[in-house]
């Protein structure tokens, strides 16, 4: 037509994007957990810093090499560095860092790649790379070294250089974390030390509040689904609610499940993983509930004292599923209810 | 249903936010233009069959005089916006992006461009039946963008009735001001088509729906209210789609359209303040549908403004009276940003349902690098319809429509609030829409082949 007119551009509405994309998302997330390594720092000093990059660089090597020619530069979105950050945050503070970095890529491959990448995984990756230490290397994974004296930031503690495959010689002073004190020992951890961190345990576990506030964040911004914390903490404070009151000596308080071991951590940043949870808001309720019921289940009956990982895992196994029963009935058609029951009968589509 | 309205902020489920952009032409009072040297009527500027025309190349004609007729109950008469000789009848560009036959005028300069049949309509005399011929006569068609036939939704079908008129001045798609500047600057040509309207329905109330990001025209509108029509003004939370049919009488009245069926089907009928104002000043001034305020925006036009159109202007002649374009534009579109068409010529013209023209520049208009679907639930919390944009979106990429119809594809709107919240940039409801024209070929195939 006219030589004047501009080059003009034929493409179908919407025209106007929301300008937060995936790749913000993800870096949200990895930046909200900035305060949550600088706890760990606080807490257990250099281990946590060296563990959290050796894990980083497990995630990263191999997400860099497999996701390479899918026409996306691979770490640009920072799933990955979730993944890395995530695992450390869940490991014990003197595991050795071969281990660390075997997690983290393990976390990669198995957990994410295998499925065809980002979006695509069932399972949330970095509790598939640590449940795969925890099946590889029991004793490295239950041996907790308590908090820092104050002073001591910079000592490596543990044998954290251990050559790949020799069994590490743990020469950390190490210690029970309250959730094994409640389990073998019956001896609760008063919520004061629990809140502010002052426990033995893993990397993450040790700063509830500053995880809650991170999560608040996060939850504020819409990263992460409020609903589903909310609902595992519902969940698991009814549950052991109940059982505390019909016998207080084995089971812990309410406050007690809430505050140790890694369900604040779990709750917060693991079950909220967008891709491996429910897609409906009456399903991620429903997804919320069931982890807490399960923790519960693991932790007082189980054979190991912590029970939060196997709970999400077996739920992201179930989101599918969940998906499917808790489909949003159409603008105008039945009523929600009787759209249920046709749904969990079969008679609705799928 | 309808008590202390007036008080509350009513919404509908879902939706999004997006930036509405509406400062650009906000305080912009609206123009009118000069008549351009050439002016393109194309005899598809509505939903149904084509006008068929009545003149023939040579004739002089007036302004408001019937230049084609409609041919069927879902069609349309076409008038001439200006008055001087039709020149031909041939194919031109159209905003869909076909050539489509069109009358070209070319104005007379020297004529004083007045009205042909200028005139009051008594319509107090006039039965339901008269008023909505009279409308039919008048070109109307929604203004709001989907240019379907006036009349014909106001044909109430045998043994249904009508309670509730809802007129539409939510103007939800960001950057538009077209109707915001007529609720401002025209209210009684307003107030006397809802007037009329109602007594062609015979319904009881009327209210006038506005976002809250009008909240001047909402209190101008509460001022001016004759008191005795049976009419209230709805503030609205700001949040698109709330323009569709069904959103605003969710909103309005909280009641849910069955899927499949019309406003008309839950006792309402809704229409576009645009259409109402146009209609109020067909009874007034026997002005028939010819001319339309555009709201001319965006960050690659020199000069925003909400300018008074004769229908068949060239997207040129309305560049020229804006300022020109700057060198970055790169897209041009006809409506908001949300629901409106892409331009490919400069020398289409306006029509009825044109709302707006929107020119975008360089830096909104980018390539966006998709990811894979992260199932963020902000499409589900974004469809108003309730469907489920991620499994839709998952299903048409692996080209299962089938699989789609089940989940109620066909319900989509088409309102783009999928694609508008999607992280991943996937081009949602873009996907969608092919879908569902595969899918009624399908349908038609099949019925084809059944008989």
């Amino acid at each position: 037509m006219n030589d004047d007119q501009p080059k003009l551009l034929l493409t179908t509405s919407p025209f106007l994007k929301h300008r937060e994309d995936t790749a913000f998302l993800m870096w949200q997330v990895n930046y909200s957990l900035i305060p949550v390594l600088l706890v760990a720092f606080w807490f257990f000093g250099v281990n946590a810093i060296l563990i959290t990059l050796t894990c980083v660089a497990g995630a990263a090597i191999p997400e860099c090499v497999l996701e390479r020619g899918k026409g996306r530069r691979p770490l640009r979105d920072g799933s990955a560095l979730i993944t890395g950050v995530l695992l450390a945050l869940t490991l014990p503070p003197t595991i050795a860092l071969w281990m660390a970095f075997l997690g983290g890529a393990i976390a990669i491959l198995l957990g994410k790649t295998l499925f065809g990448g980002i979006g695509f995984n069932i399972f949330n990756p970095a509790l598939v790379g640590r449940a795969f230490l925890q099946a590889a290397f029991p004793q490295a994974m239950t041996t907790w070294a308590p908090p820092l004296a104050h002073g001591e930031l910079f000592a490596v503690r543990g044998d954290l250089f251990a050559i790949p495959f020799t069994t590490p010689q743990l020469d950390a002073v190490s210690a029970a974390t309250p959730l094994a004190l409640m389990k073998f020992d019956a001896v609760s951890t008063g919520a004061s030390d629990l809140l502010l961190g002052s426990t033995a345990g893993s990397l993450g576990e040790t700063g509830s509040i500053v995880i809650l506030v991170c999560g608040a964040y996060l939850a504020l911004r819409r990263v992460l689904n409020w609903r589903i914390p909310i609902s595992i903490f519902a969940s698991v404070a009814a549950l052991t609610g109940v059982l505390y009151v019909i016998d207080p000596t084995s089971t812990g308080s309410p406050a007690f499940h809430l505050l140790s071991g890694g369900l604040v951590l779990g709750a917060v940043y693991m079950a909220t993983d967008p891709v491996t949870s429910p897609l409906t808001q009456a399903g991620c309720w429903l997804f919320g509930l069931a982890i807490g019921a399960l923790v519960v289940i693991i932790r007082l009956y189980g054979g190991l004292p912590e029970g939060v990982m196997y709970a999400i895992l077996l739920m992201n196994a179930a989101t599918p599923l969940i998906n499917r029963v808790t489909q949003p009935r159409i603008y105008g058609g039945q009523l929600a209810v009787s759209h249920l029951v046709a749904r969990l009968t079969g008679r609705g589509a799928s | 249903m309808g008590f202390a309205l007036a008080d509350h902020i009513e919404t509908f489920r879902h939706g999004v936010h997006p930036r509405d952009y509406k400062e650009l032409t906000h305080d912009c009072a609206i123009e009118r233009i000069p008549y351009a040297k050439e002016i393109v009527l194309p005899l598809t500027q509505h939903l149904g069959s084509a006008s068929a025309p009545v003149v023939k190349p040579g004739d002089y004609v007036y302004r408001g005089q019937v230049i084609a007729e409609s041919t069927g109950f879902v069609s349309s008469v076409l008038h001439a916006s200006a008055t001087g000789t039709v020149r031909s009848i041939e194919l031109r560009n159209h905003a869909s992006g076909k050539m489509v036959d069109s009358i070209v005028i070319e104005p007379d300069p020297l004529s004083p461009q007045k009205l042909f049949d200028e005139r009051e309509i008594d319509w107090e005399m006039l039965s339901p039946q008269d008023i909505i011929e009279e409308i039919r006569r008048g070109g109307f068609v929604g203004l709001g963008g989907a240019a379907f036939p006036t009349h014909v939704k106001l044909t109430v079908p045998e043994g249904k009735r009508v309670r509730f008129f809802l007129v539409n001045a939510v103007e939800c798609e960001p950057y538009l001001n077209s109707d915001y500047r007529m609720l401002l600057e025209n209210p009684d040509a307003i107030f006397h088509g809802i007037r009329v309207i109602l007594k062609a329905l015979g319904a009881e109330t009327a209210y006038i729906g506005v976002e809250m990001n009008k909240s001047d025209a909402i209190e101008l509108l509460k001022k001016r209210l004759p008191s005795d029509l049976p009419c209230a003004v709805v503030p609205l939370e700001t949040k698109y789609p709330q323009g569709a049919e069904k959103m605003l009488t969710e909103a309005v009245l909280h009641r849910e359209i069955p899927t499949g069926k019309l406003p008309i089907d839950i006792q309402v009928i809704v229409n576009n303040v645009g259409t109402v104002a146009g209609i109020g000043d067909l009874f007034r001034f026997g002005q028939p549908l010819i001319e339309r305020v555009v709201t001319v925006t965006g960050p690659g036009i020199r000069r925003p403004a909400n300018v008074l159109v004769p229908v068949g202007t060239k997207l040129s002649d309305v560049i020229g009276c804006c300022g020109g374009m700057y060198d970055n534009v790169r897209q041009i579109l006809f409506g908001g940003p949300m629901m409106g068409t892409a331009q490919r010529f400069l020398d289409v013209p306006i029509m009825k349902g044109t709302s707006g023209v929107l020119f975008l520049n360089d830096l909104q208009v980018f390539p966006r690098e998709e990811y894979p679907c992260i199932k963020c639930q902000r499409c589900v919390d974004a469809c108003p319809v309730f469907l489920n944009p991620s499994r839709l979106g998952t299903l048409a990429k692996s080209r299962r429509y089938d699989d789609m119809l089940d989940l109620h594809v066909m319900d989509c709107m088409e309102c783009g609030s999928c694609s508008f919240v999607c992280p991943s940039n996937i081009p949602l409801v873009q996907r969608f829409r092919v879908a569902k024209v595969l899918l009624r070929e399908q349908m038609a195939r099949e019925k084809a082949s059944a008989t």
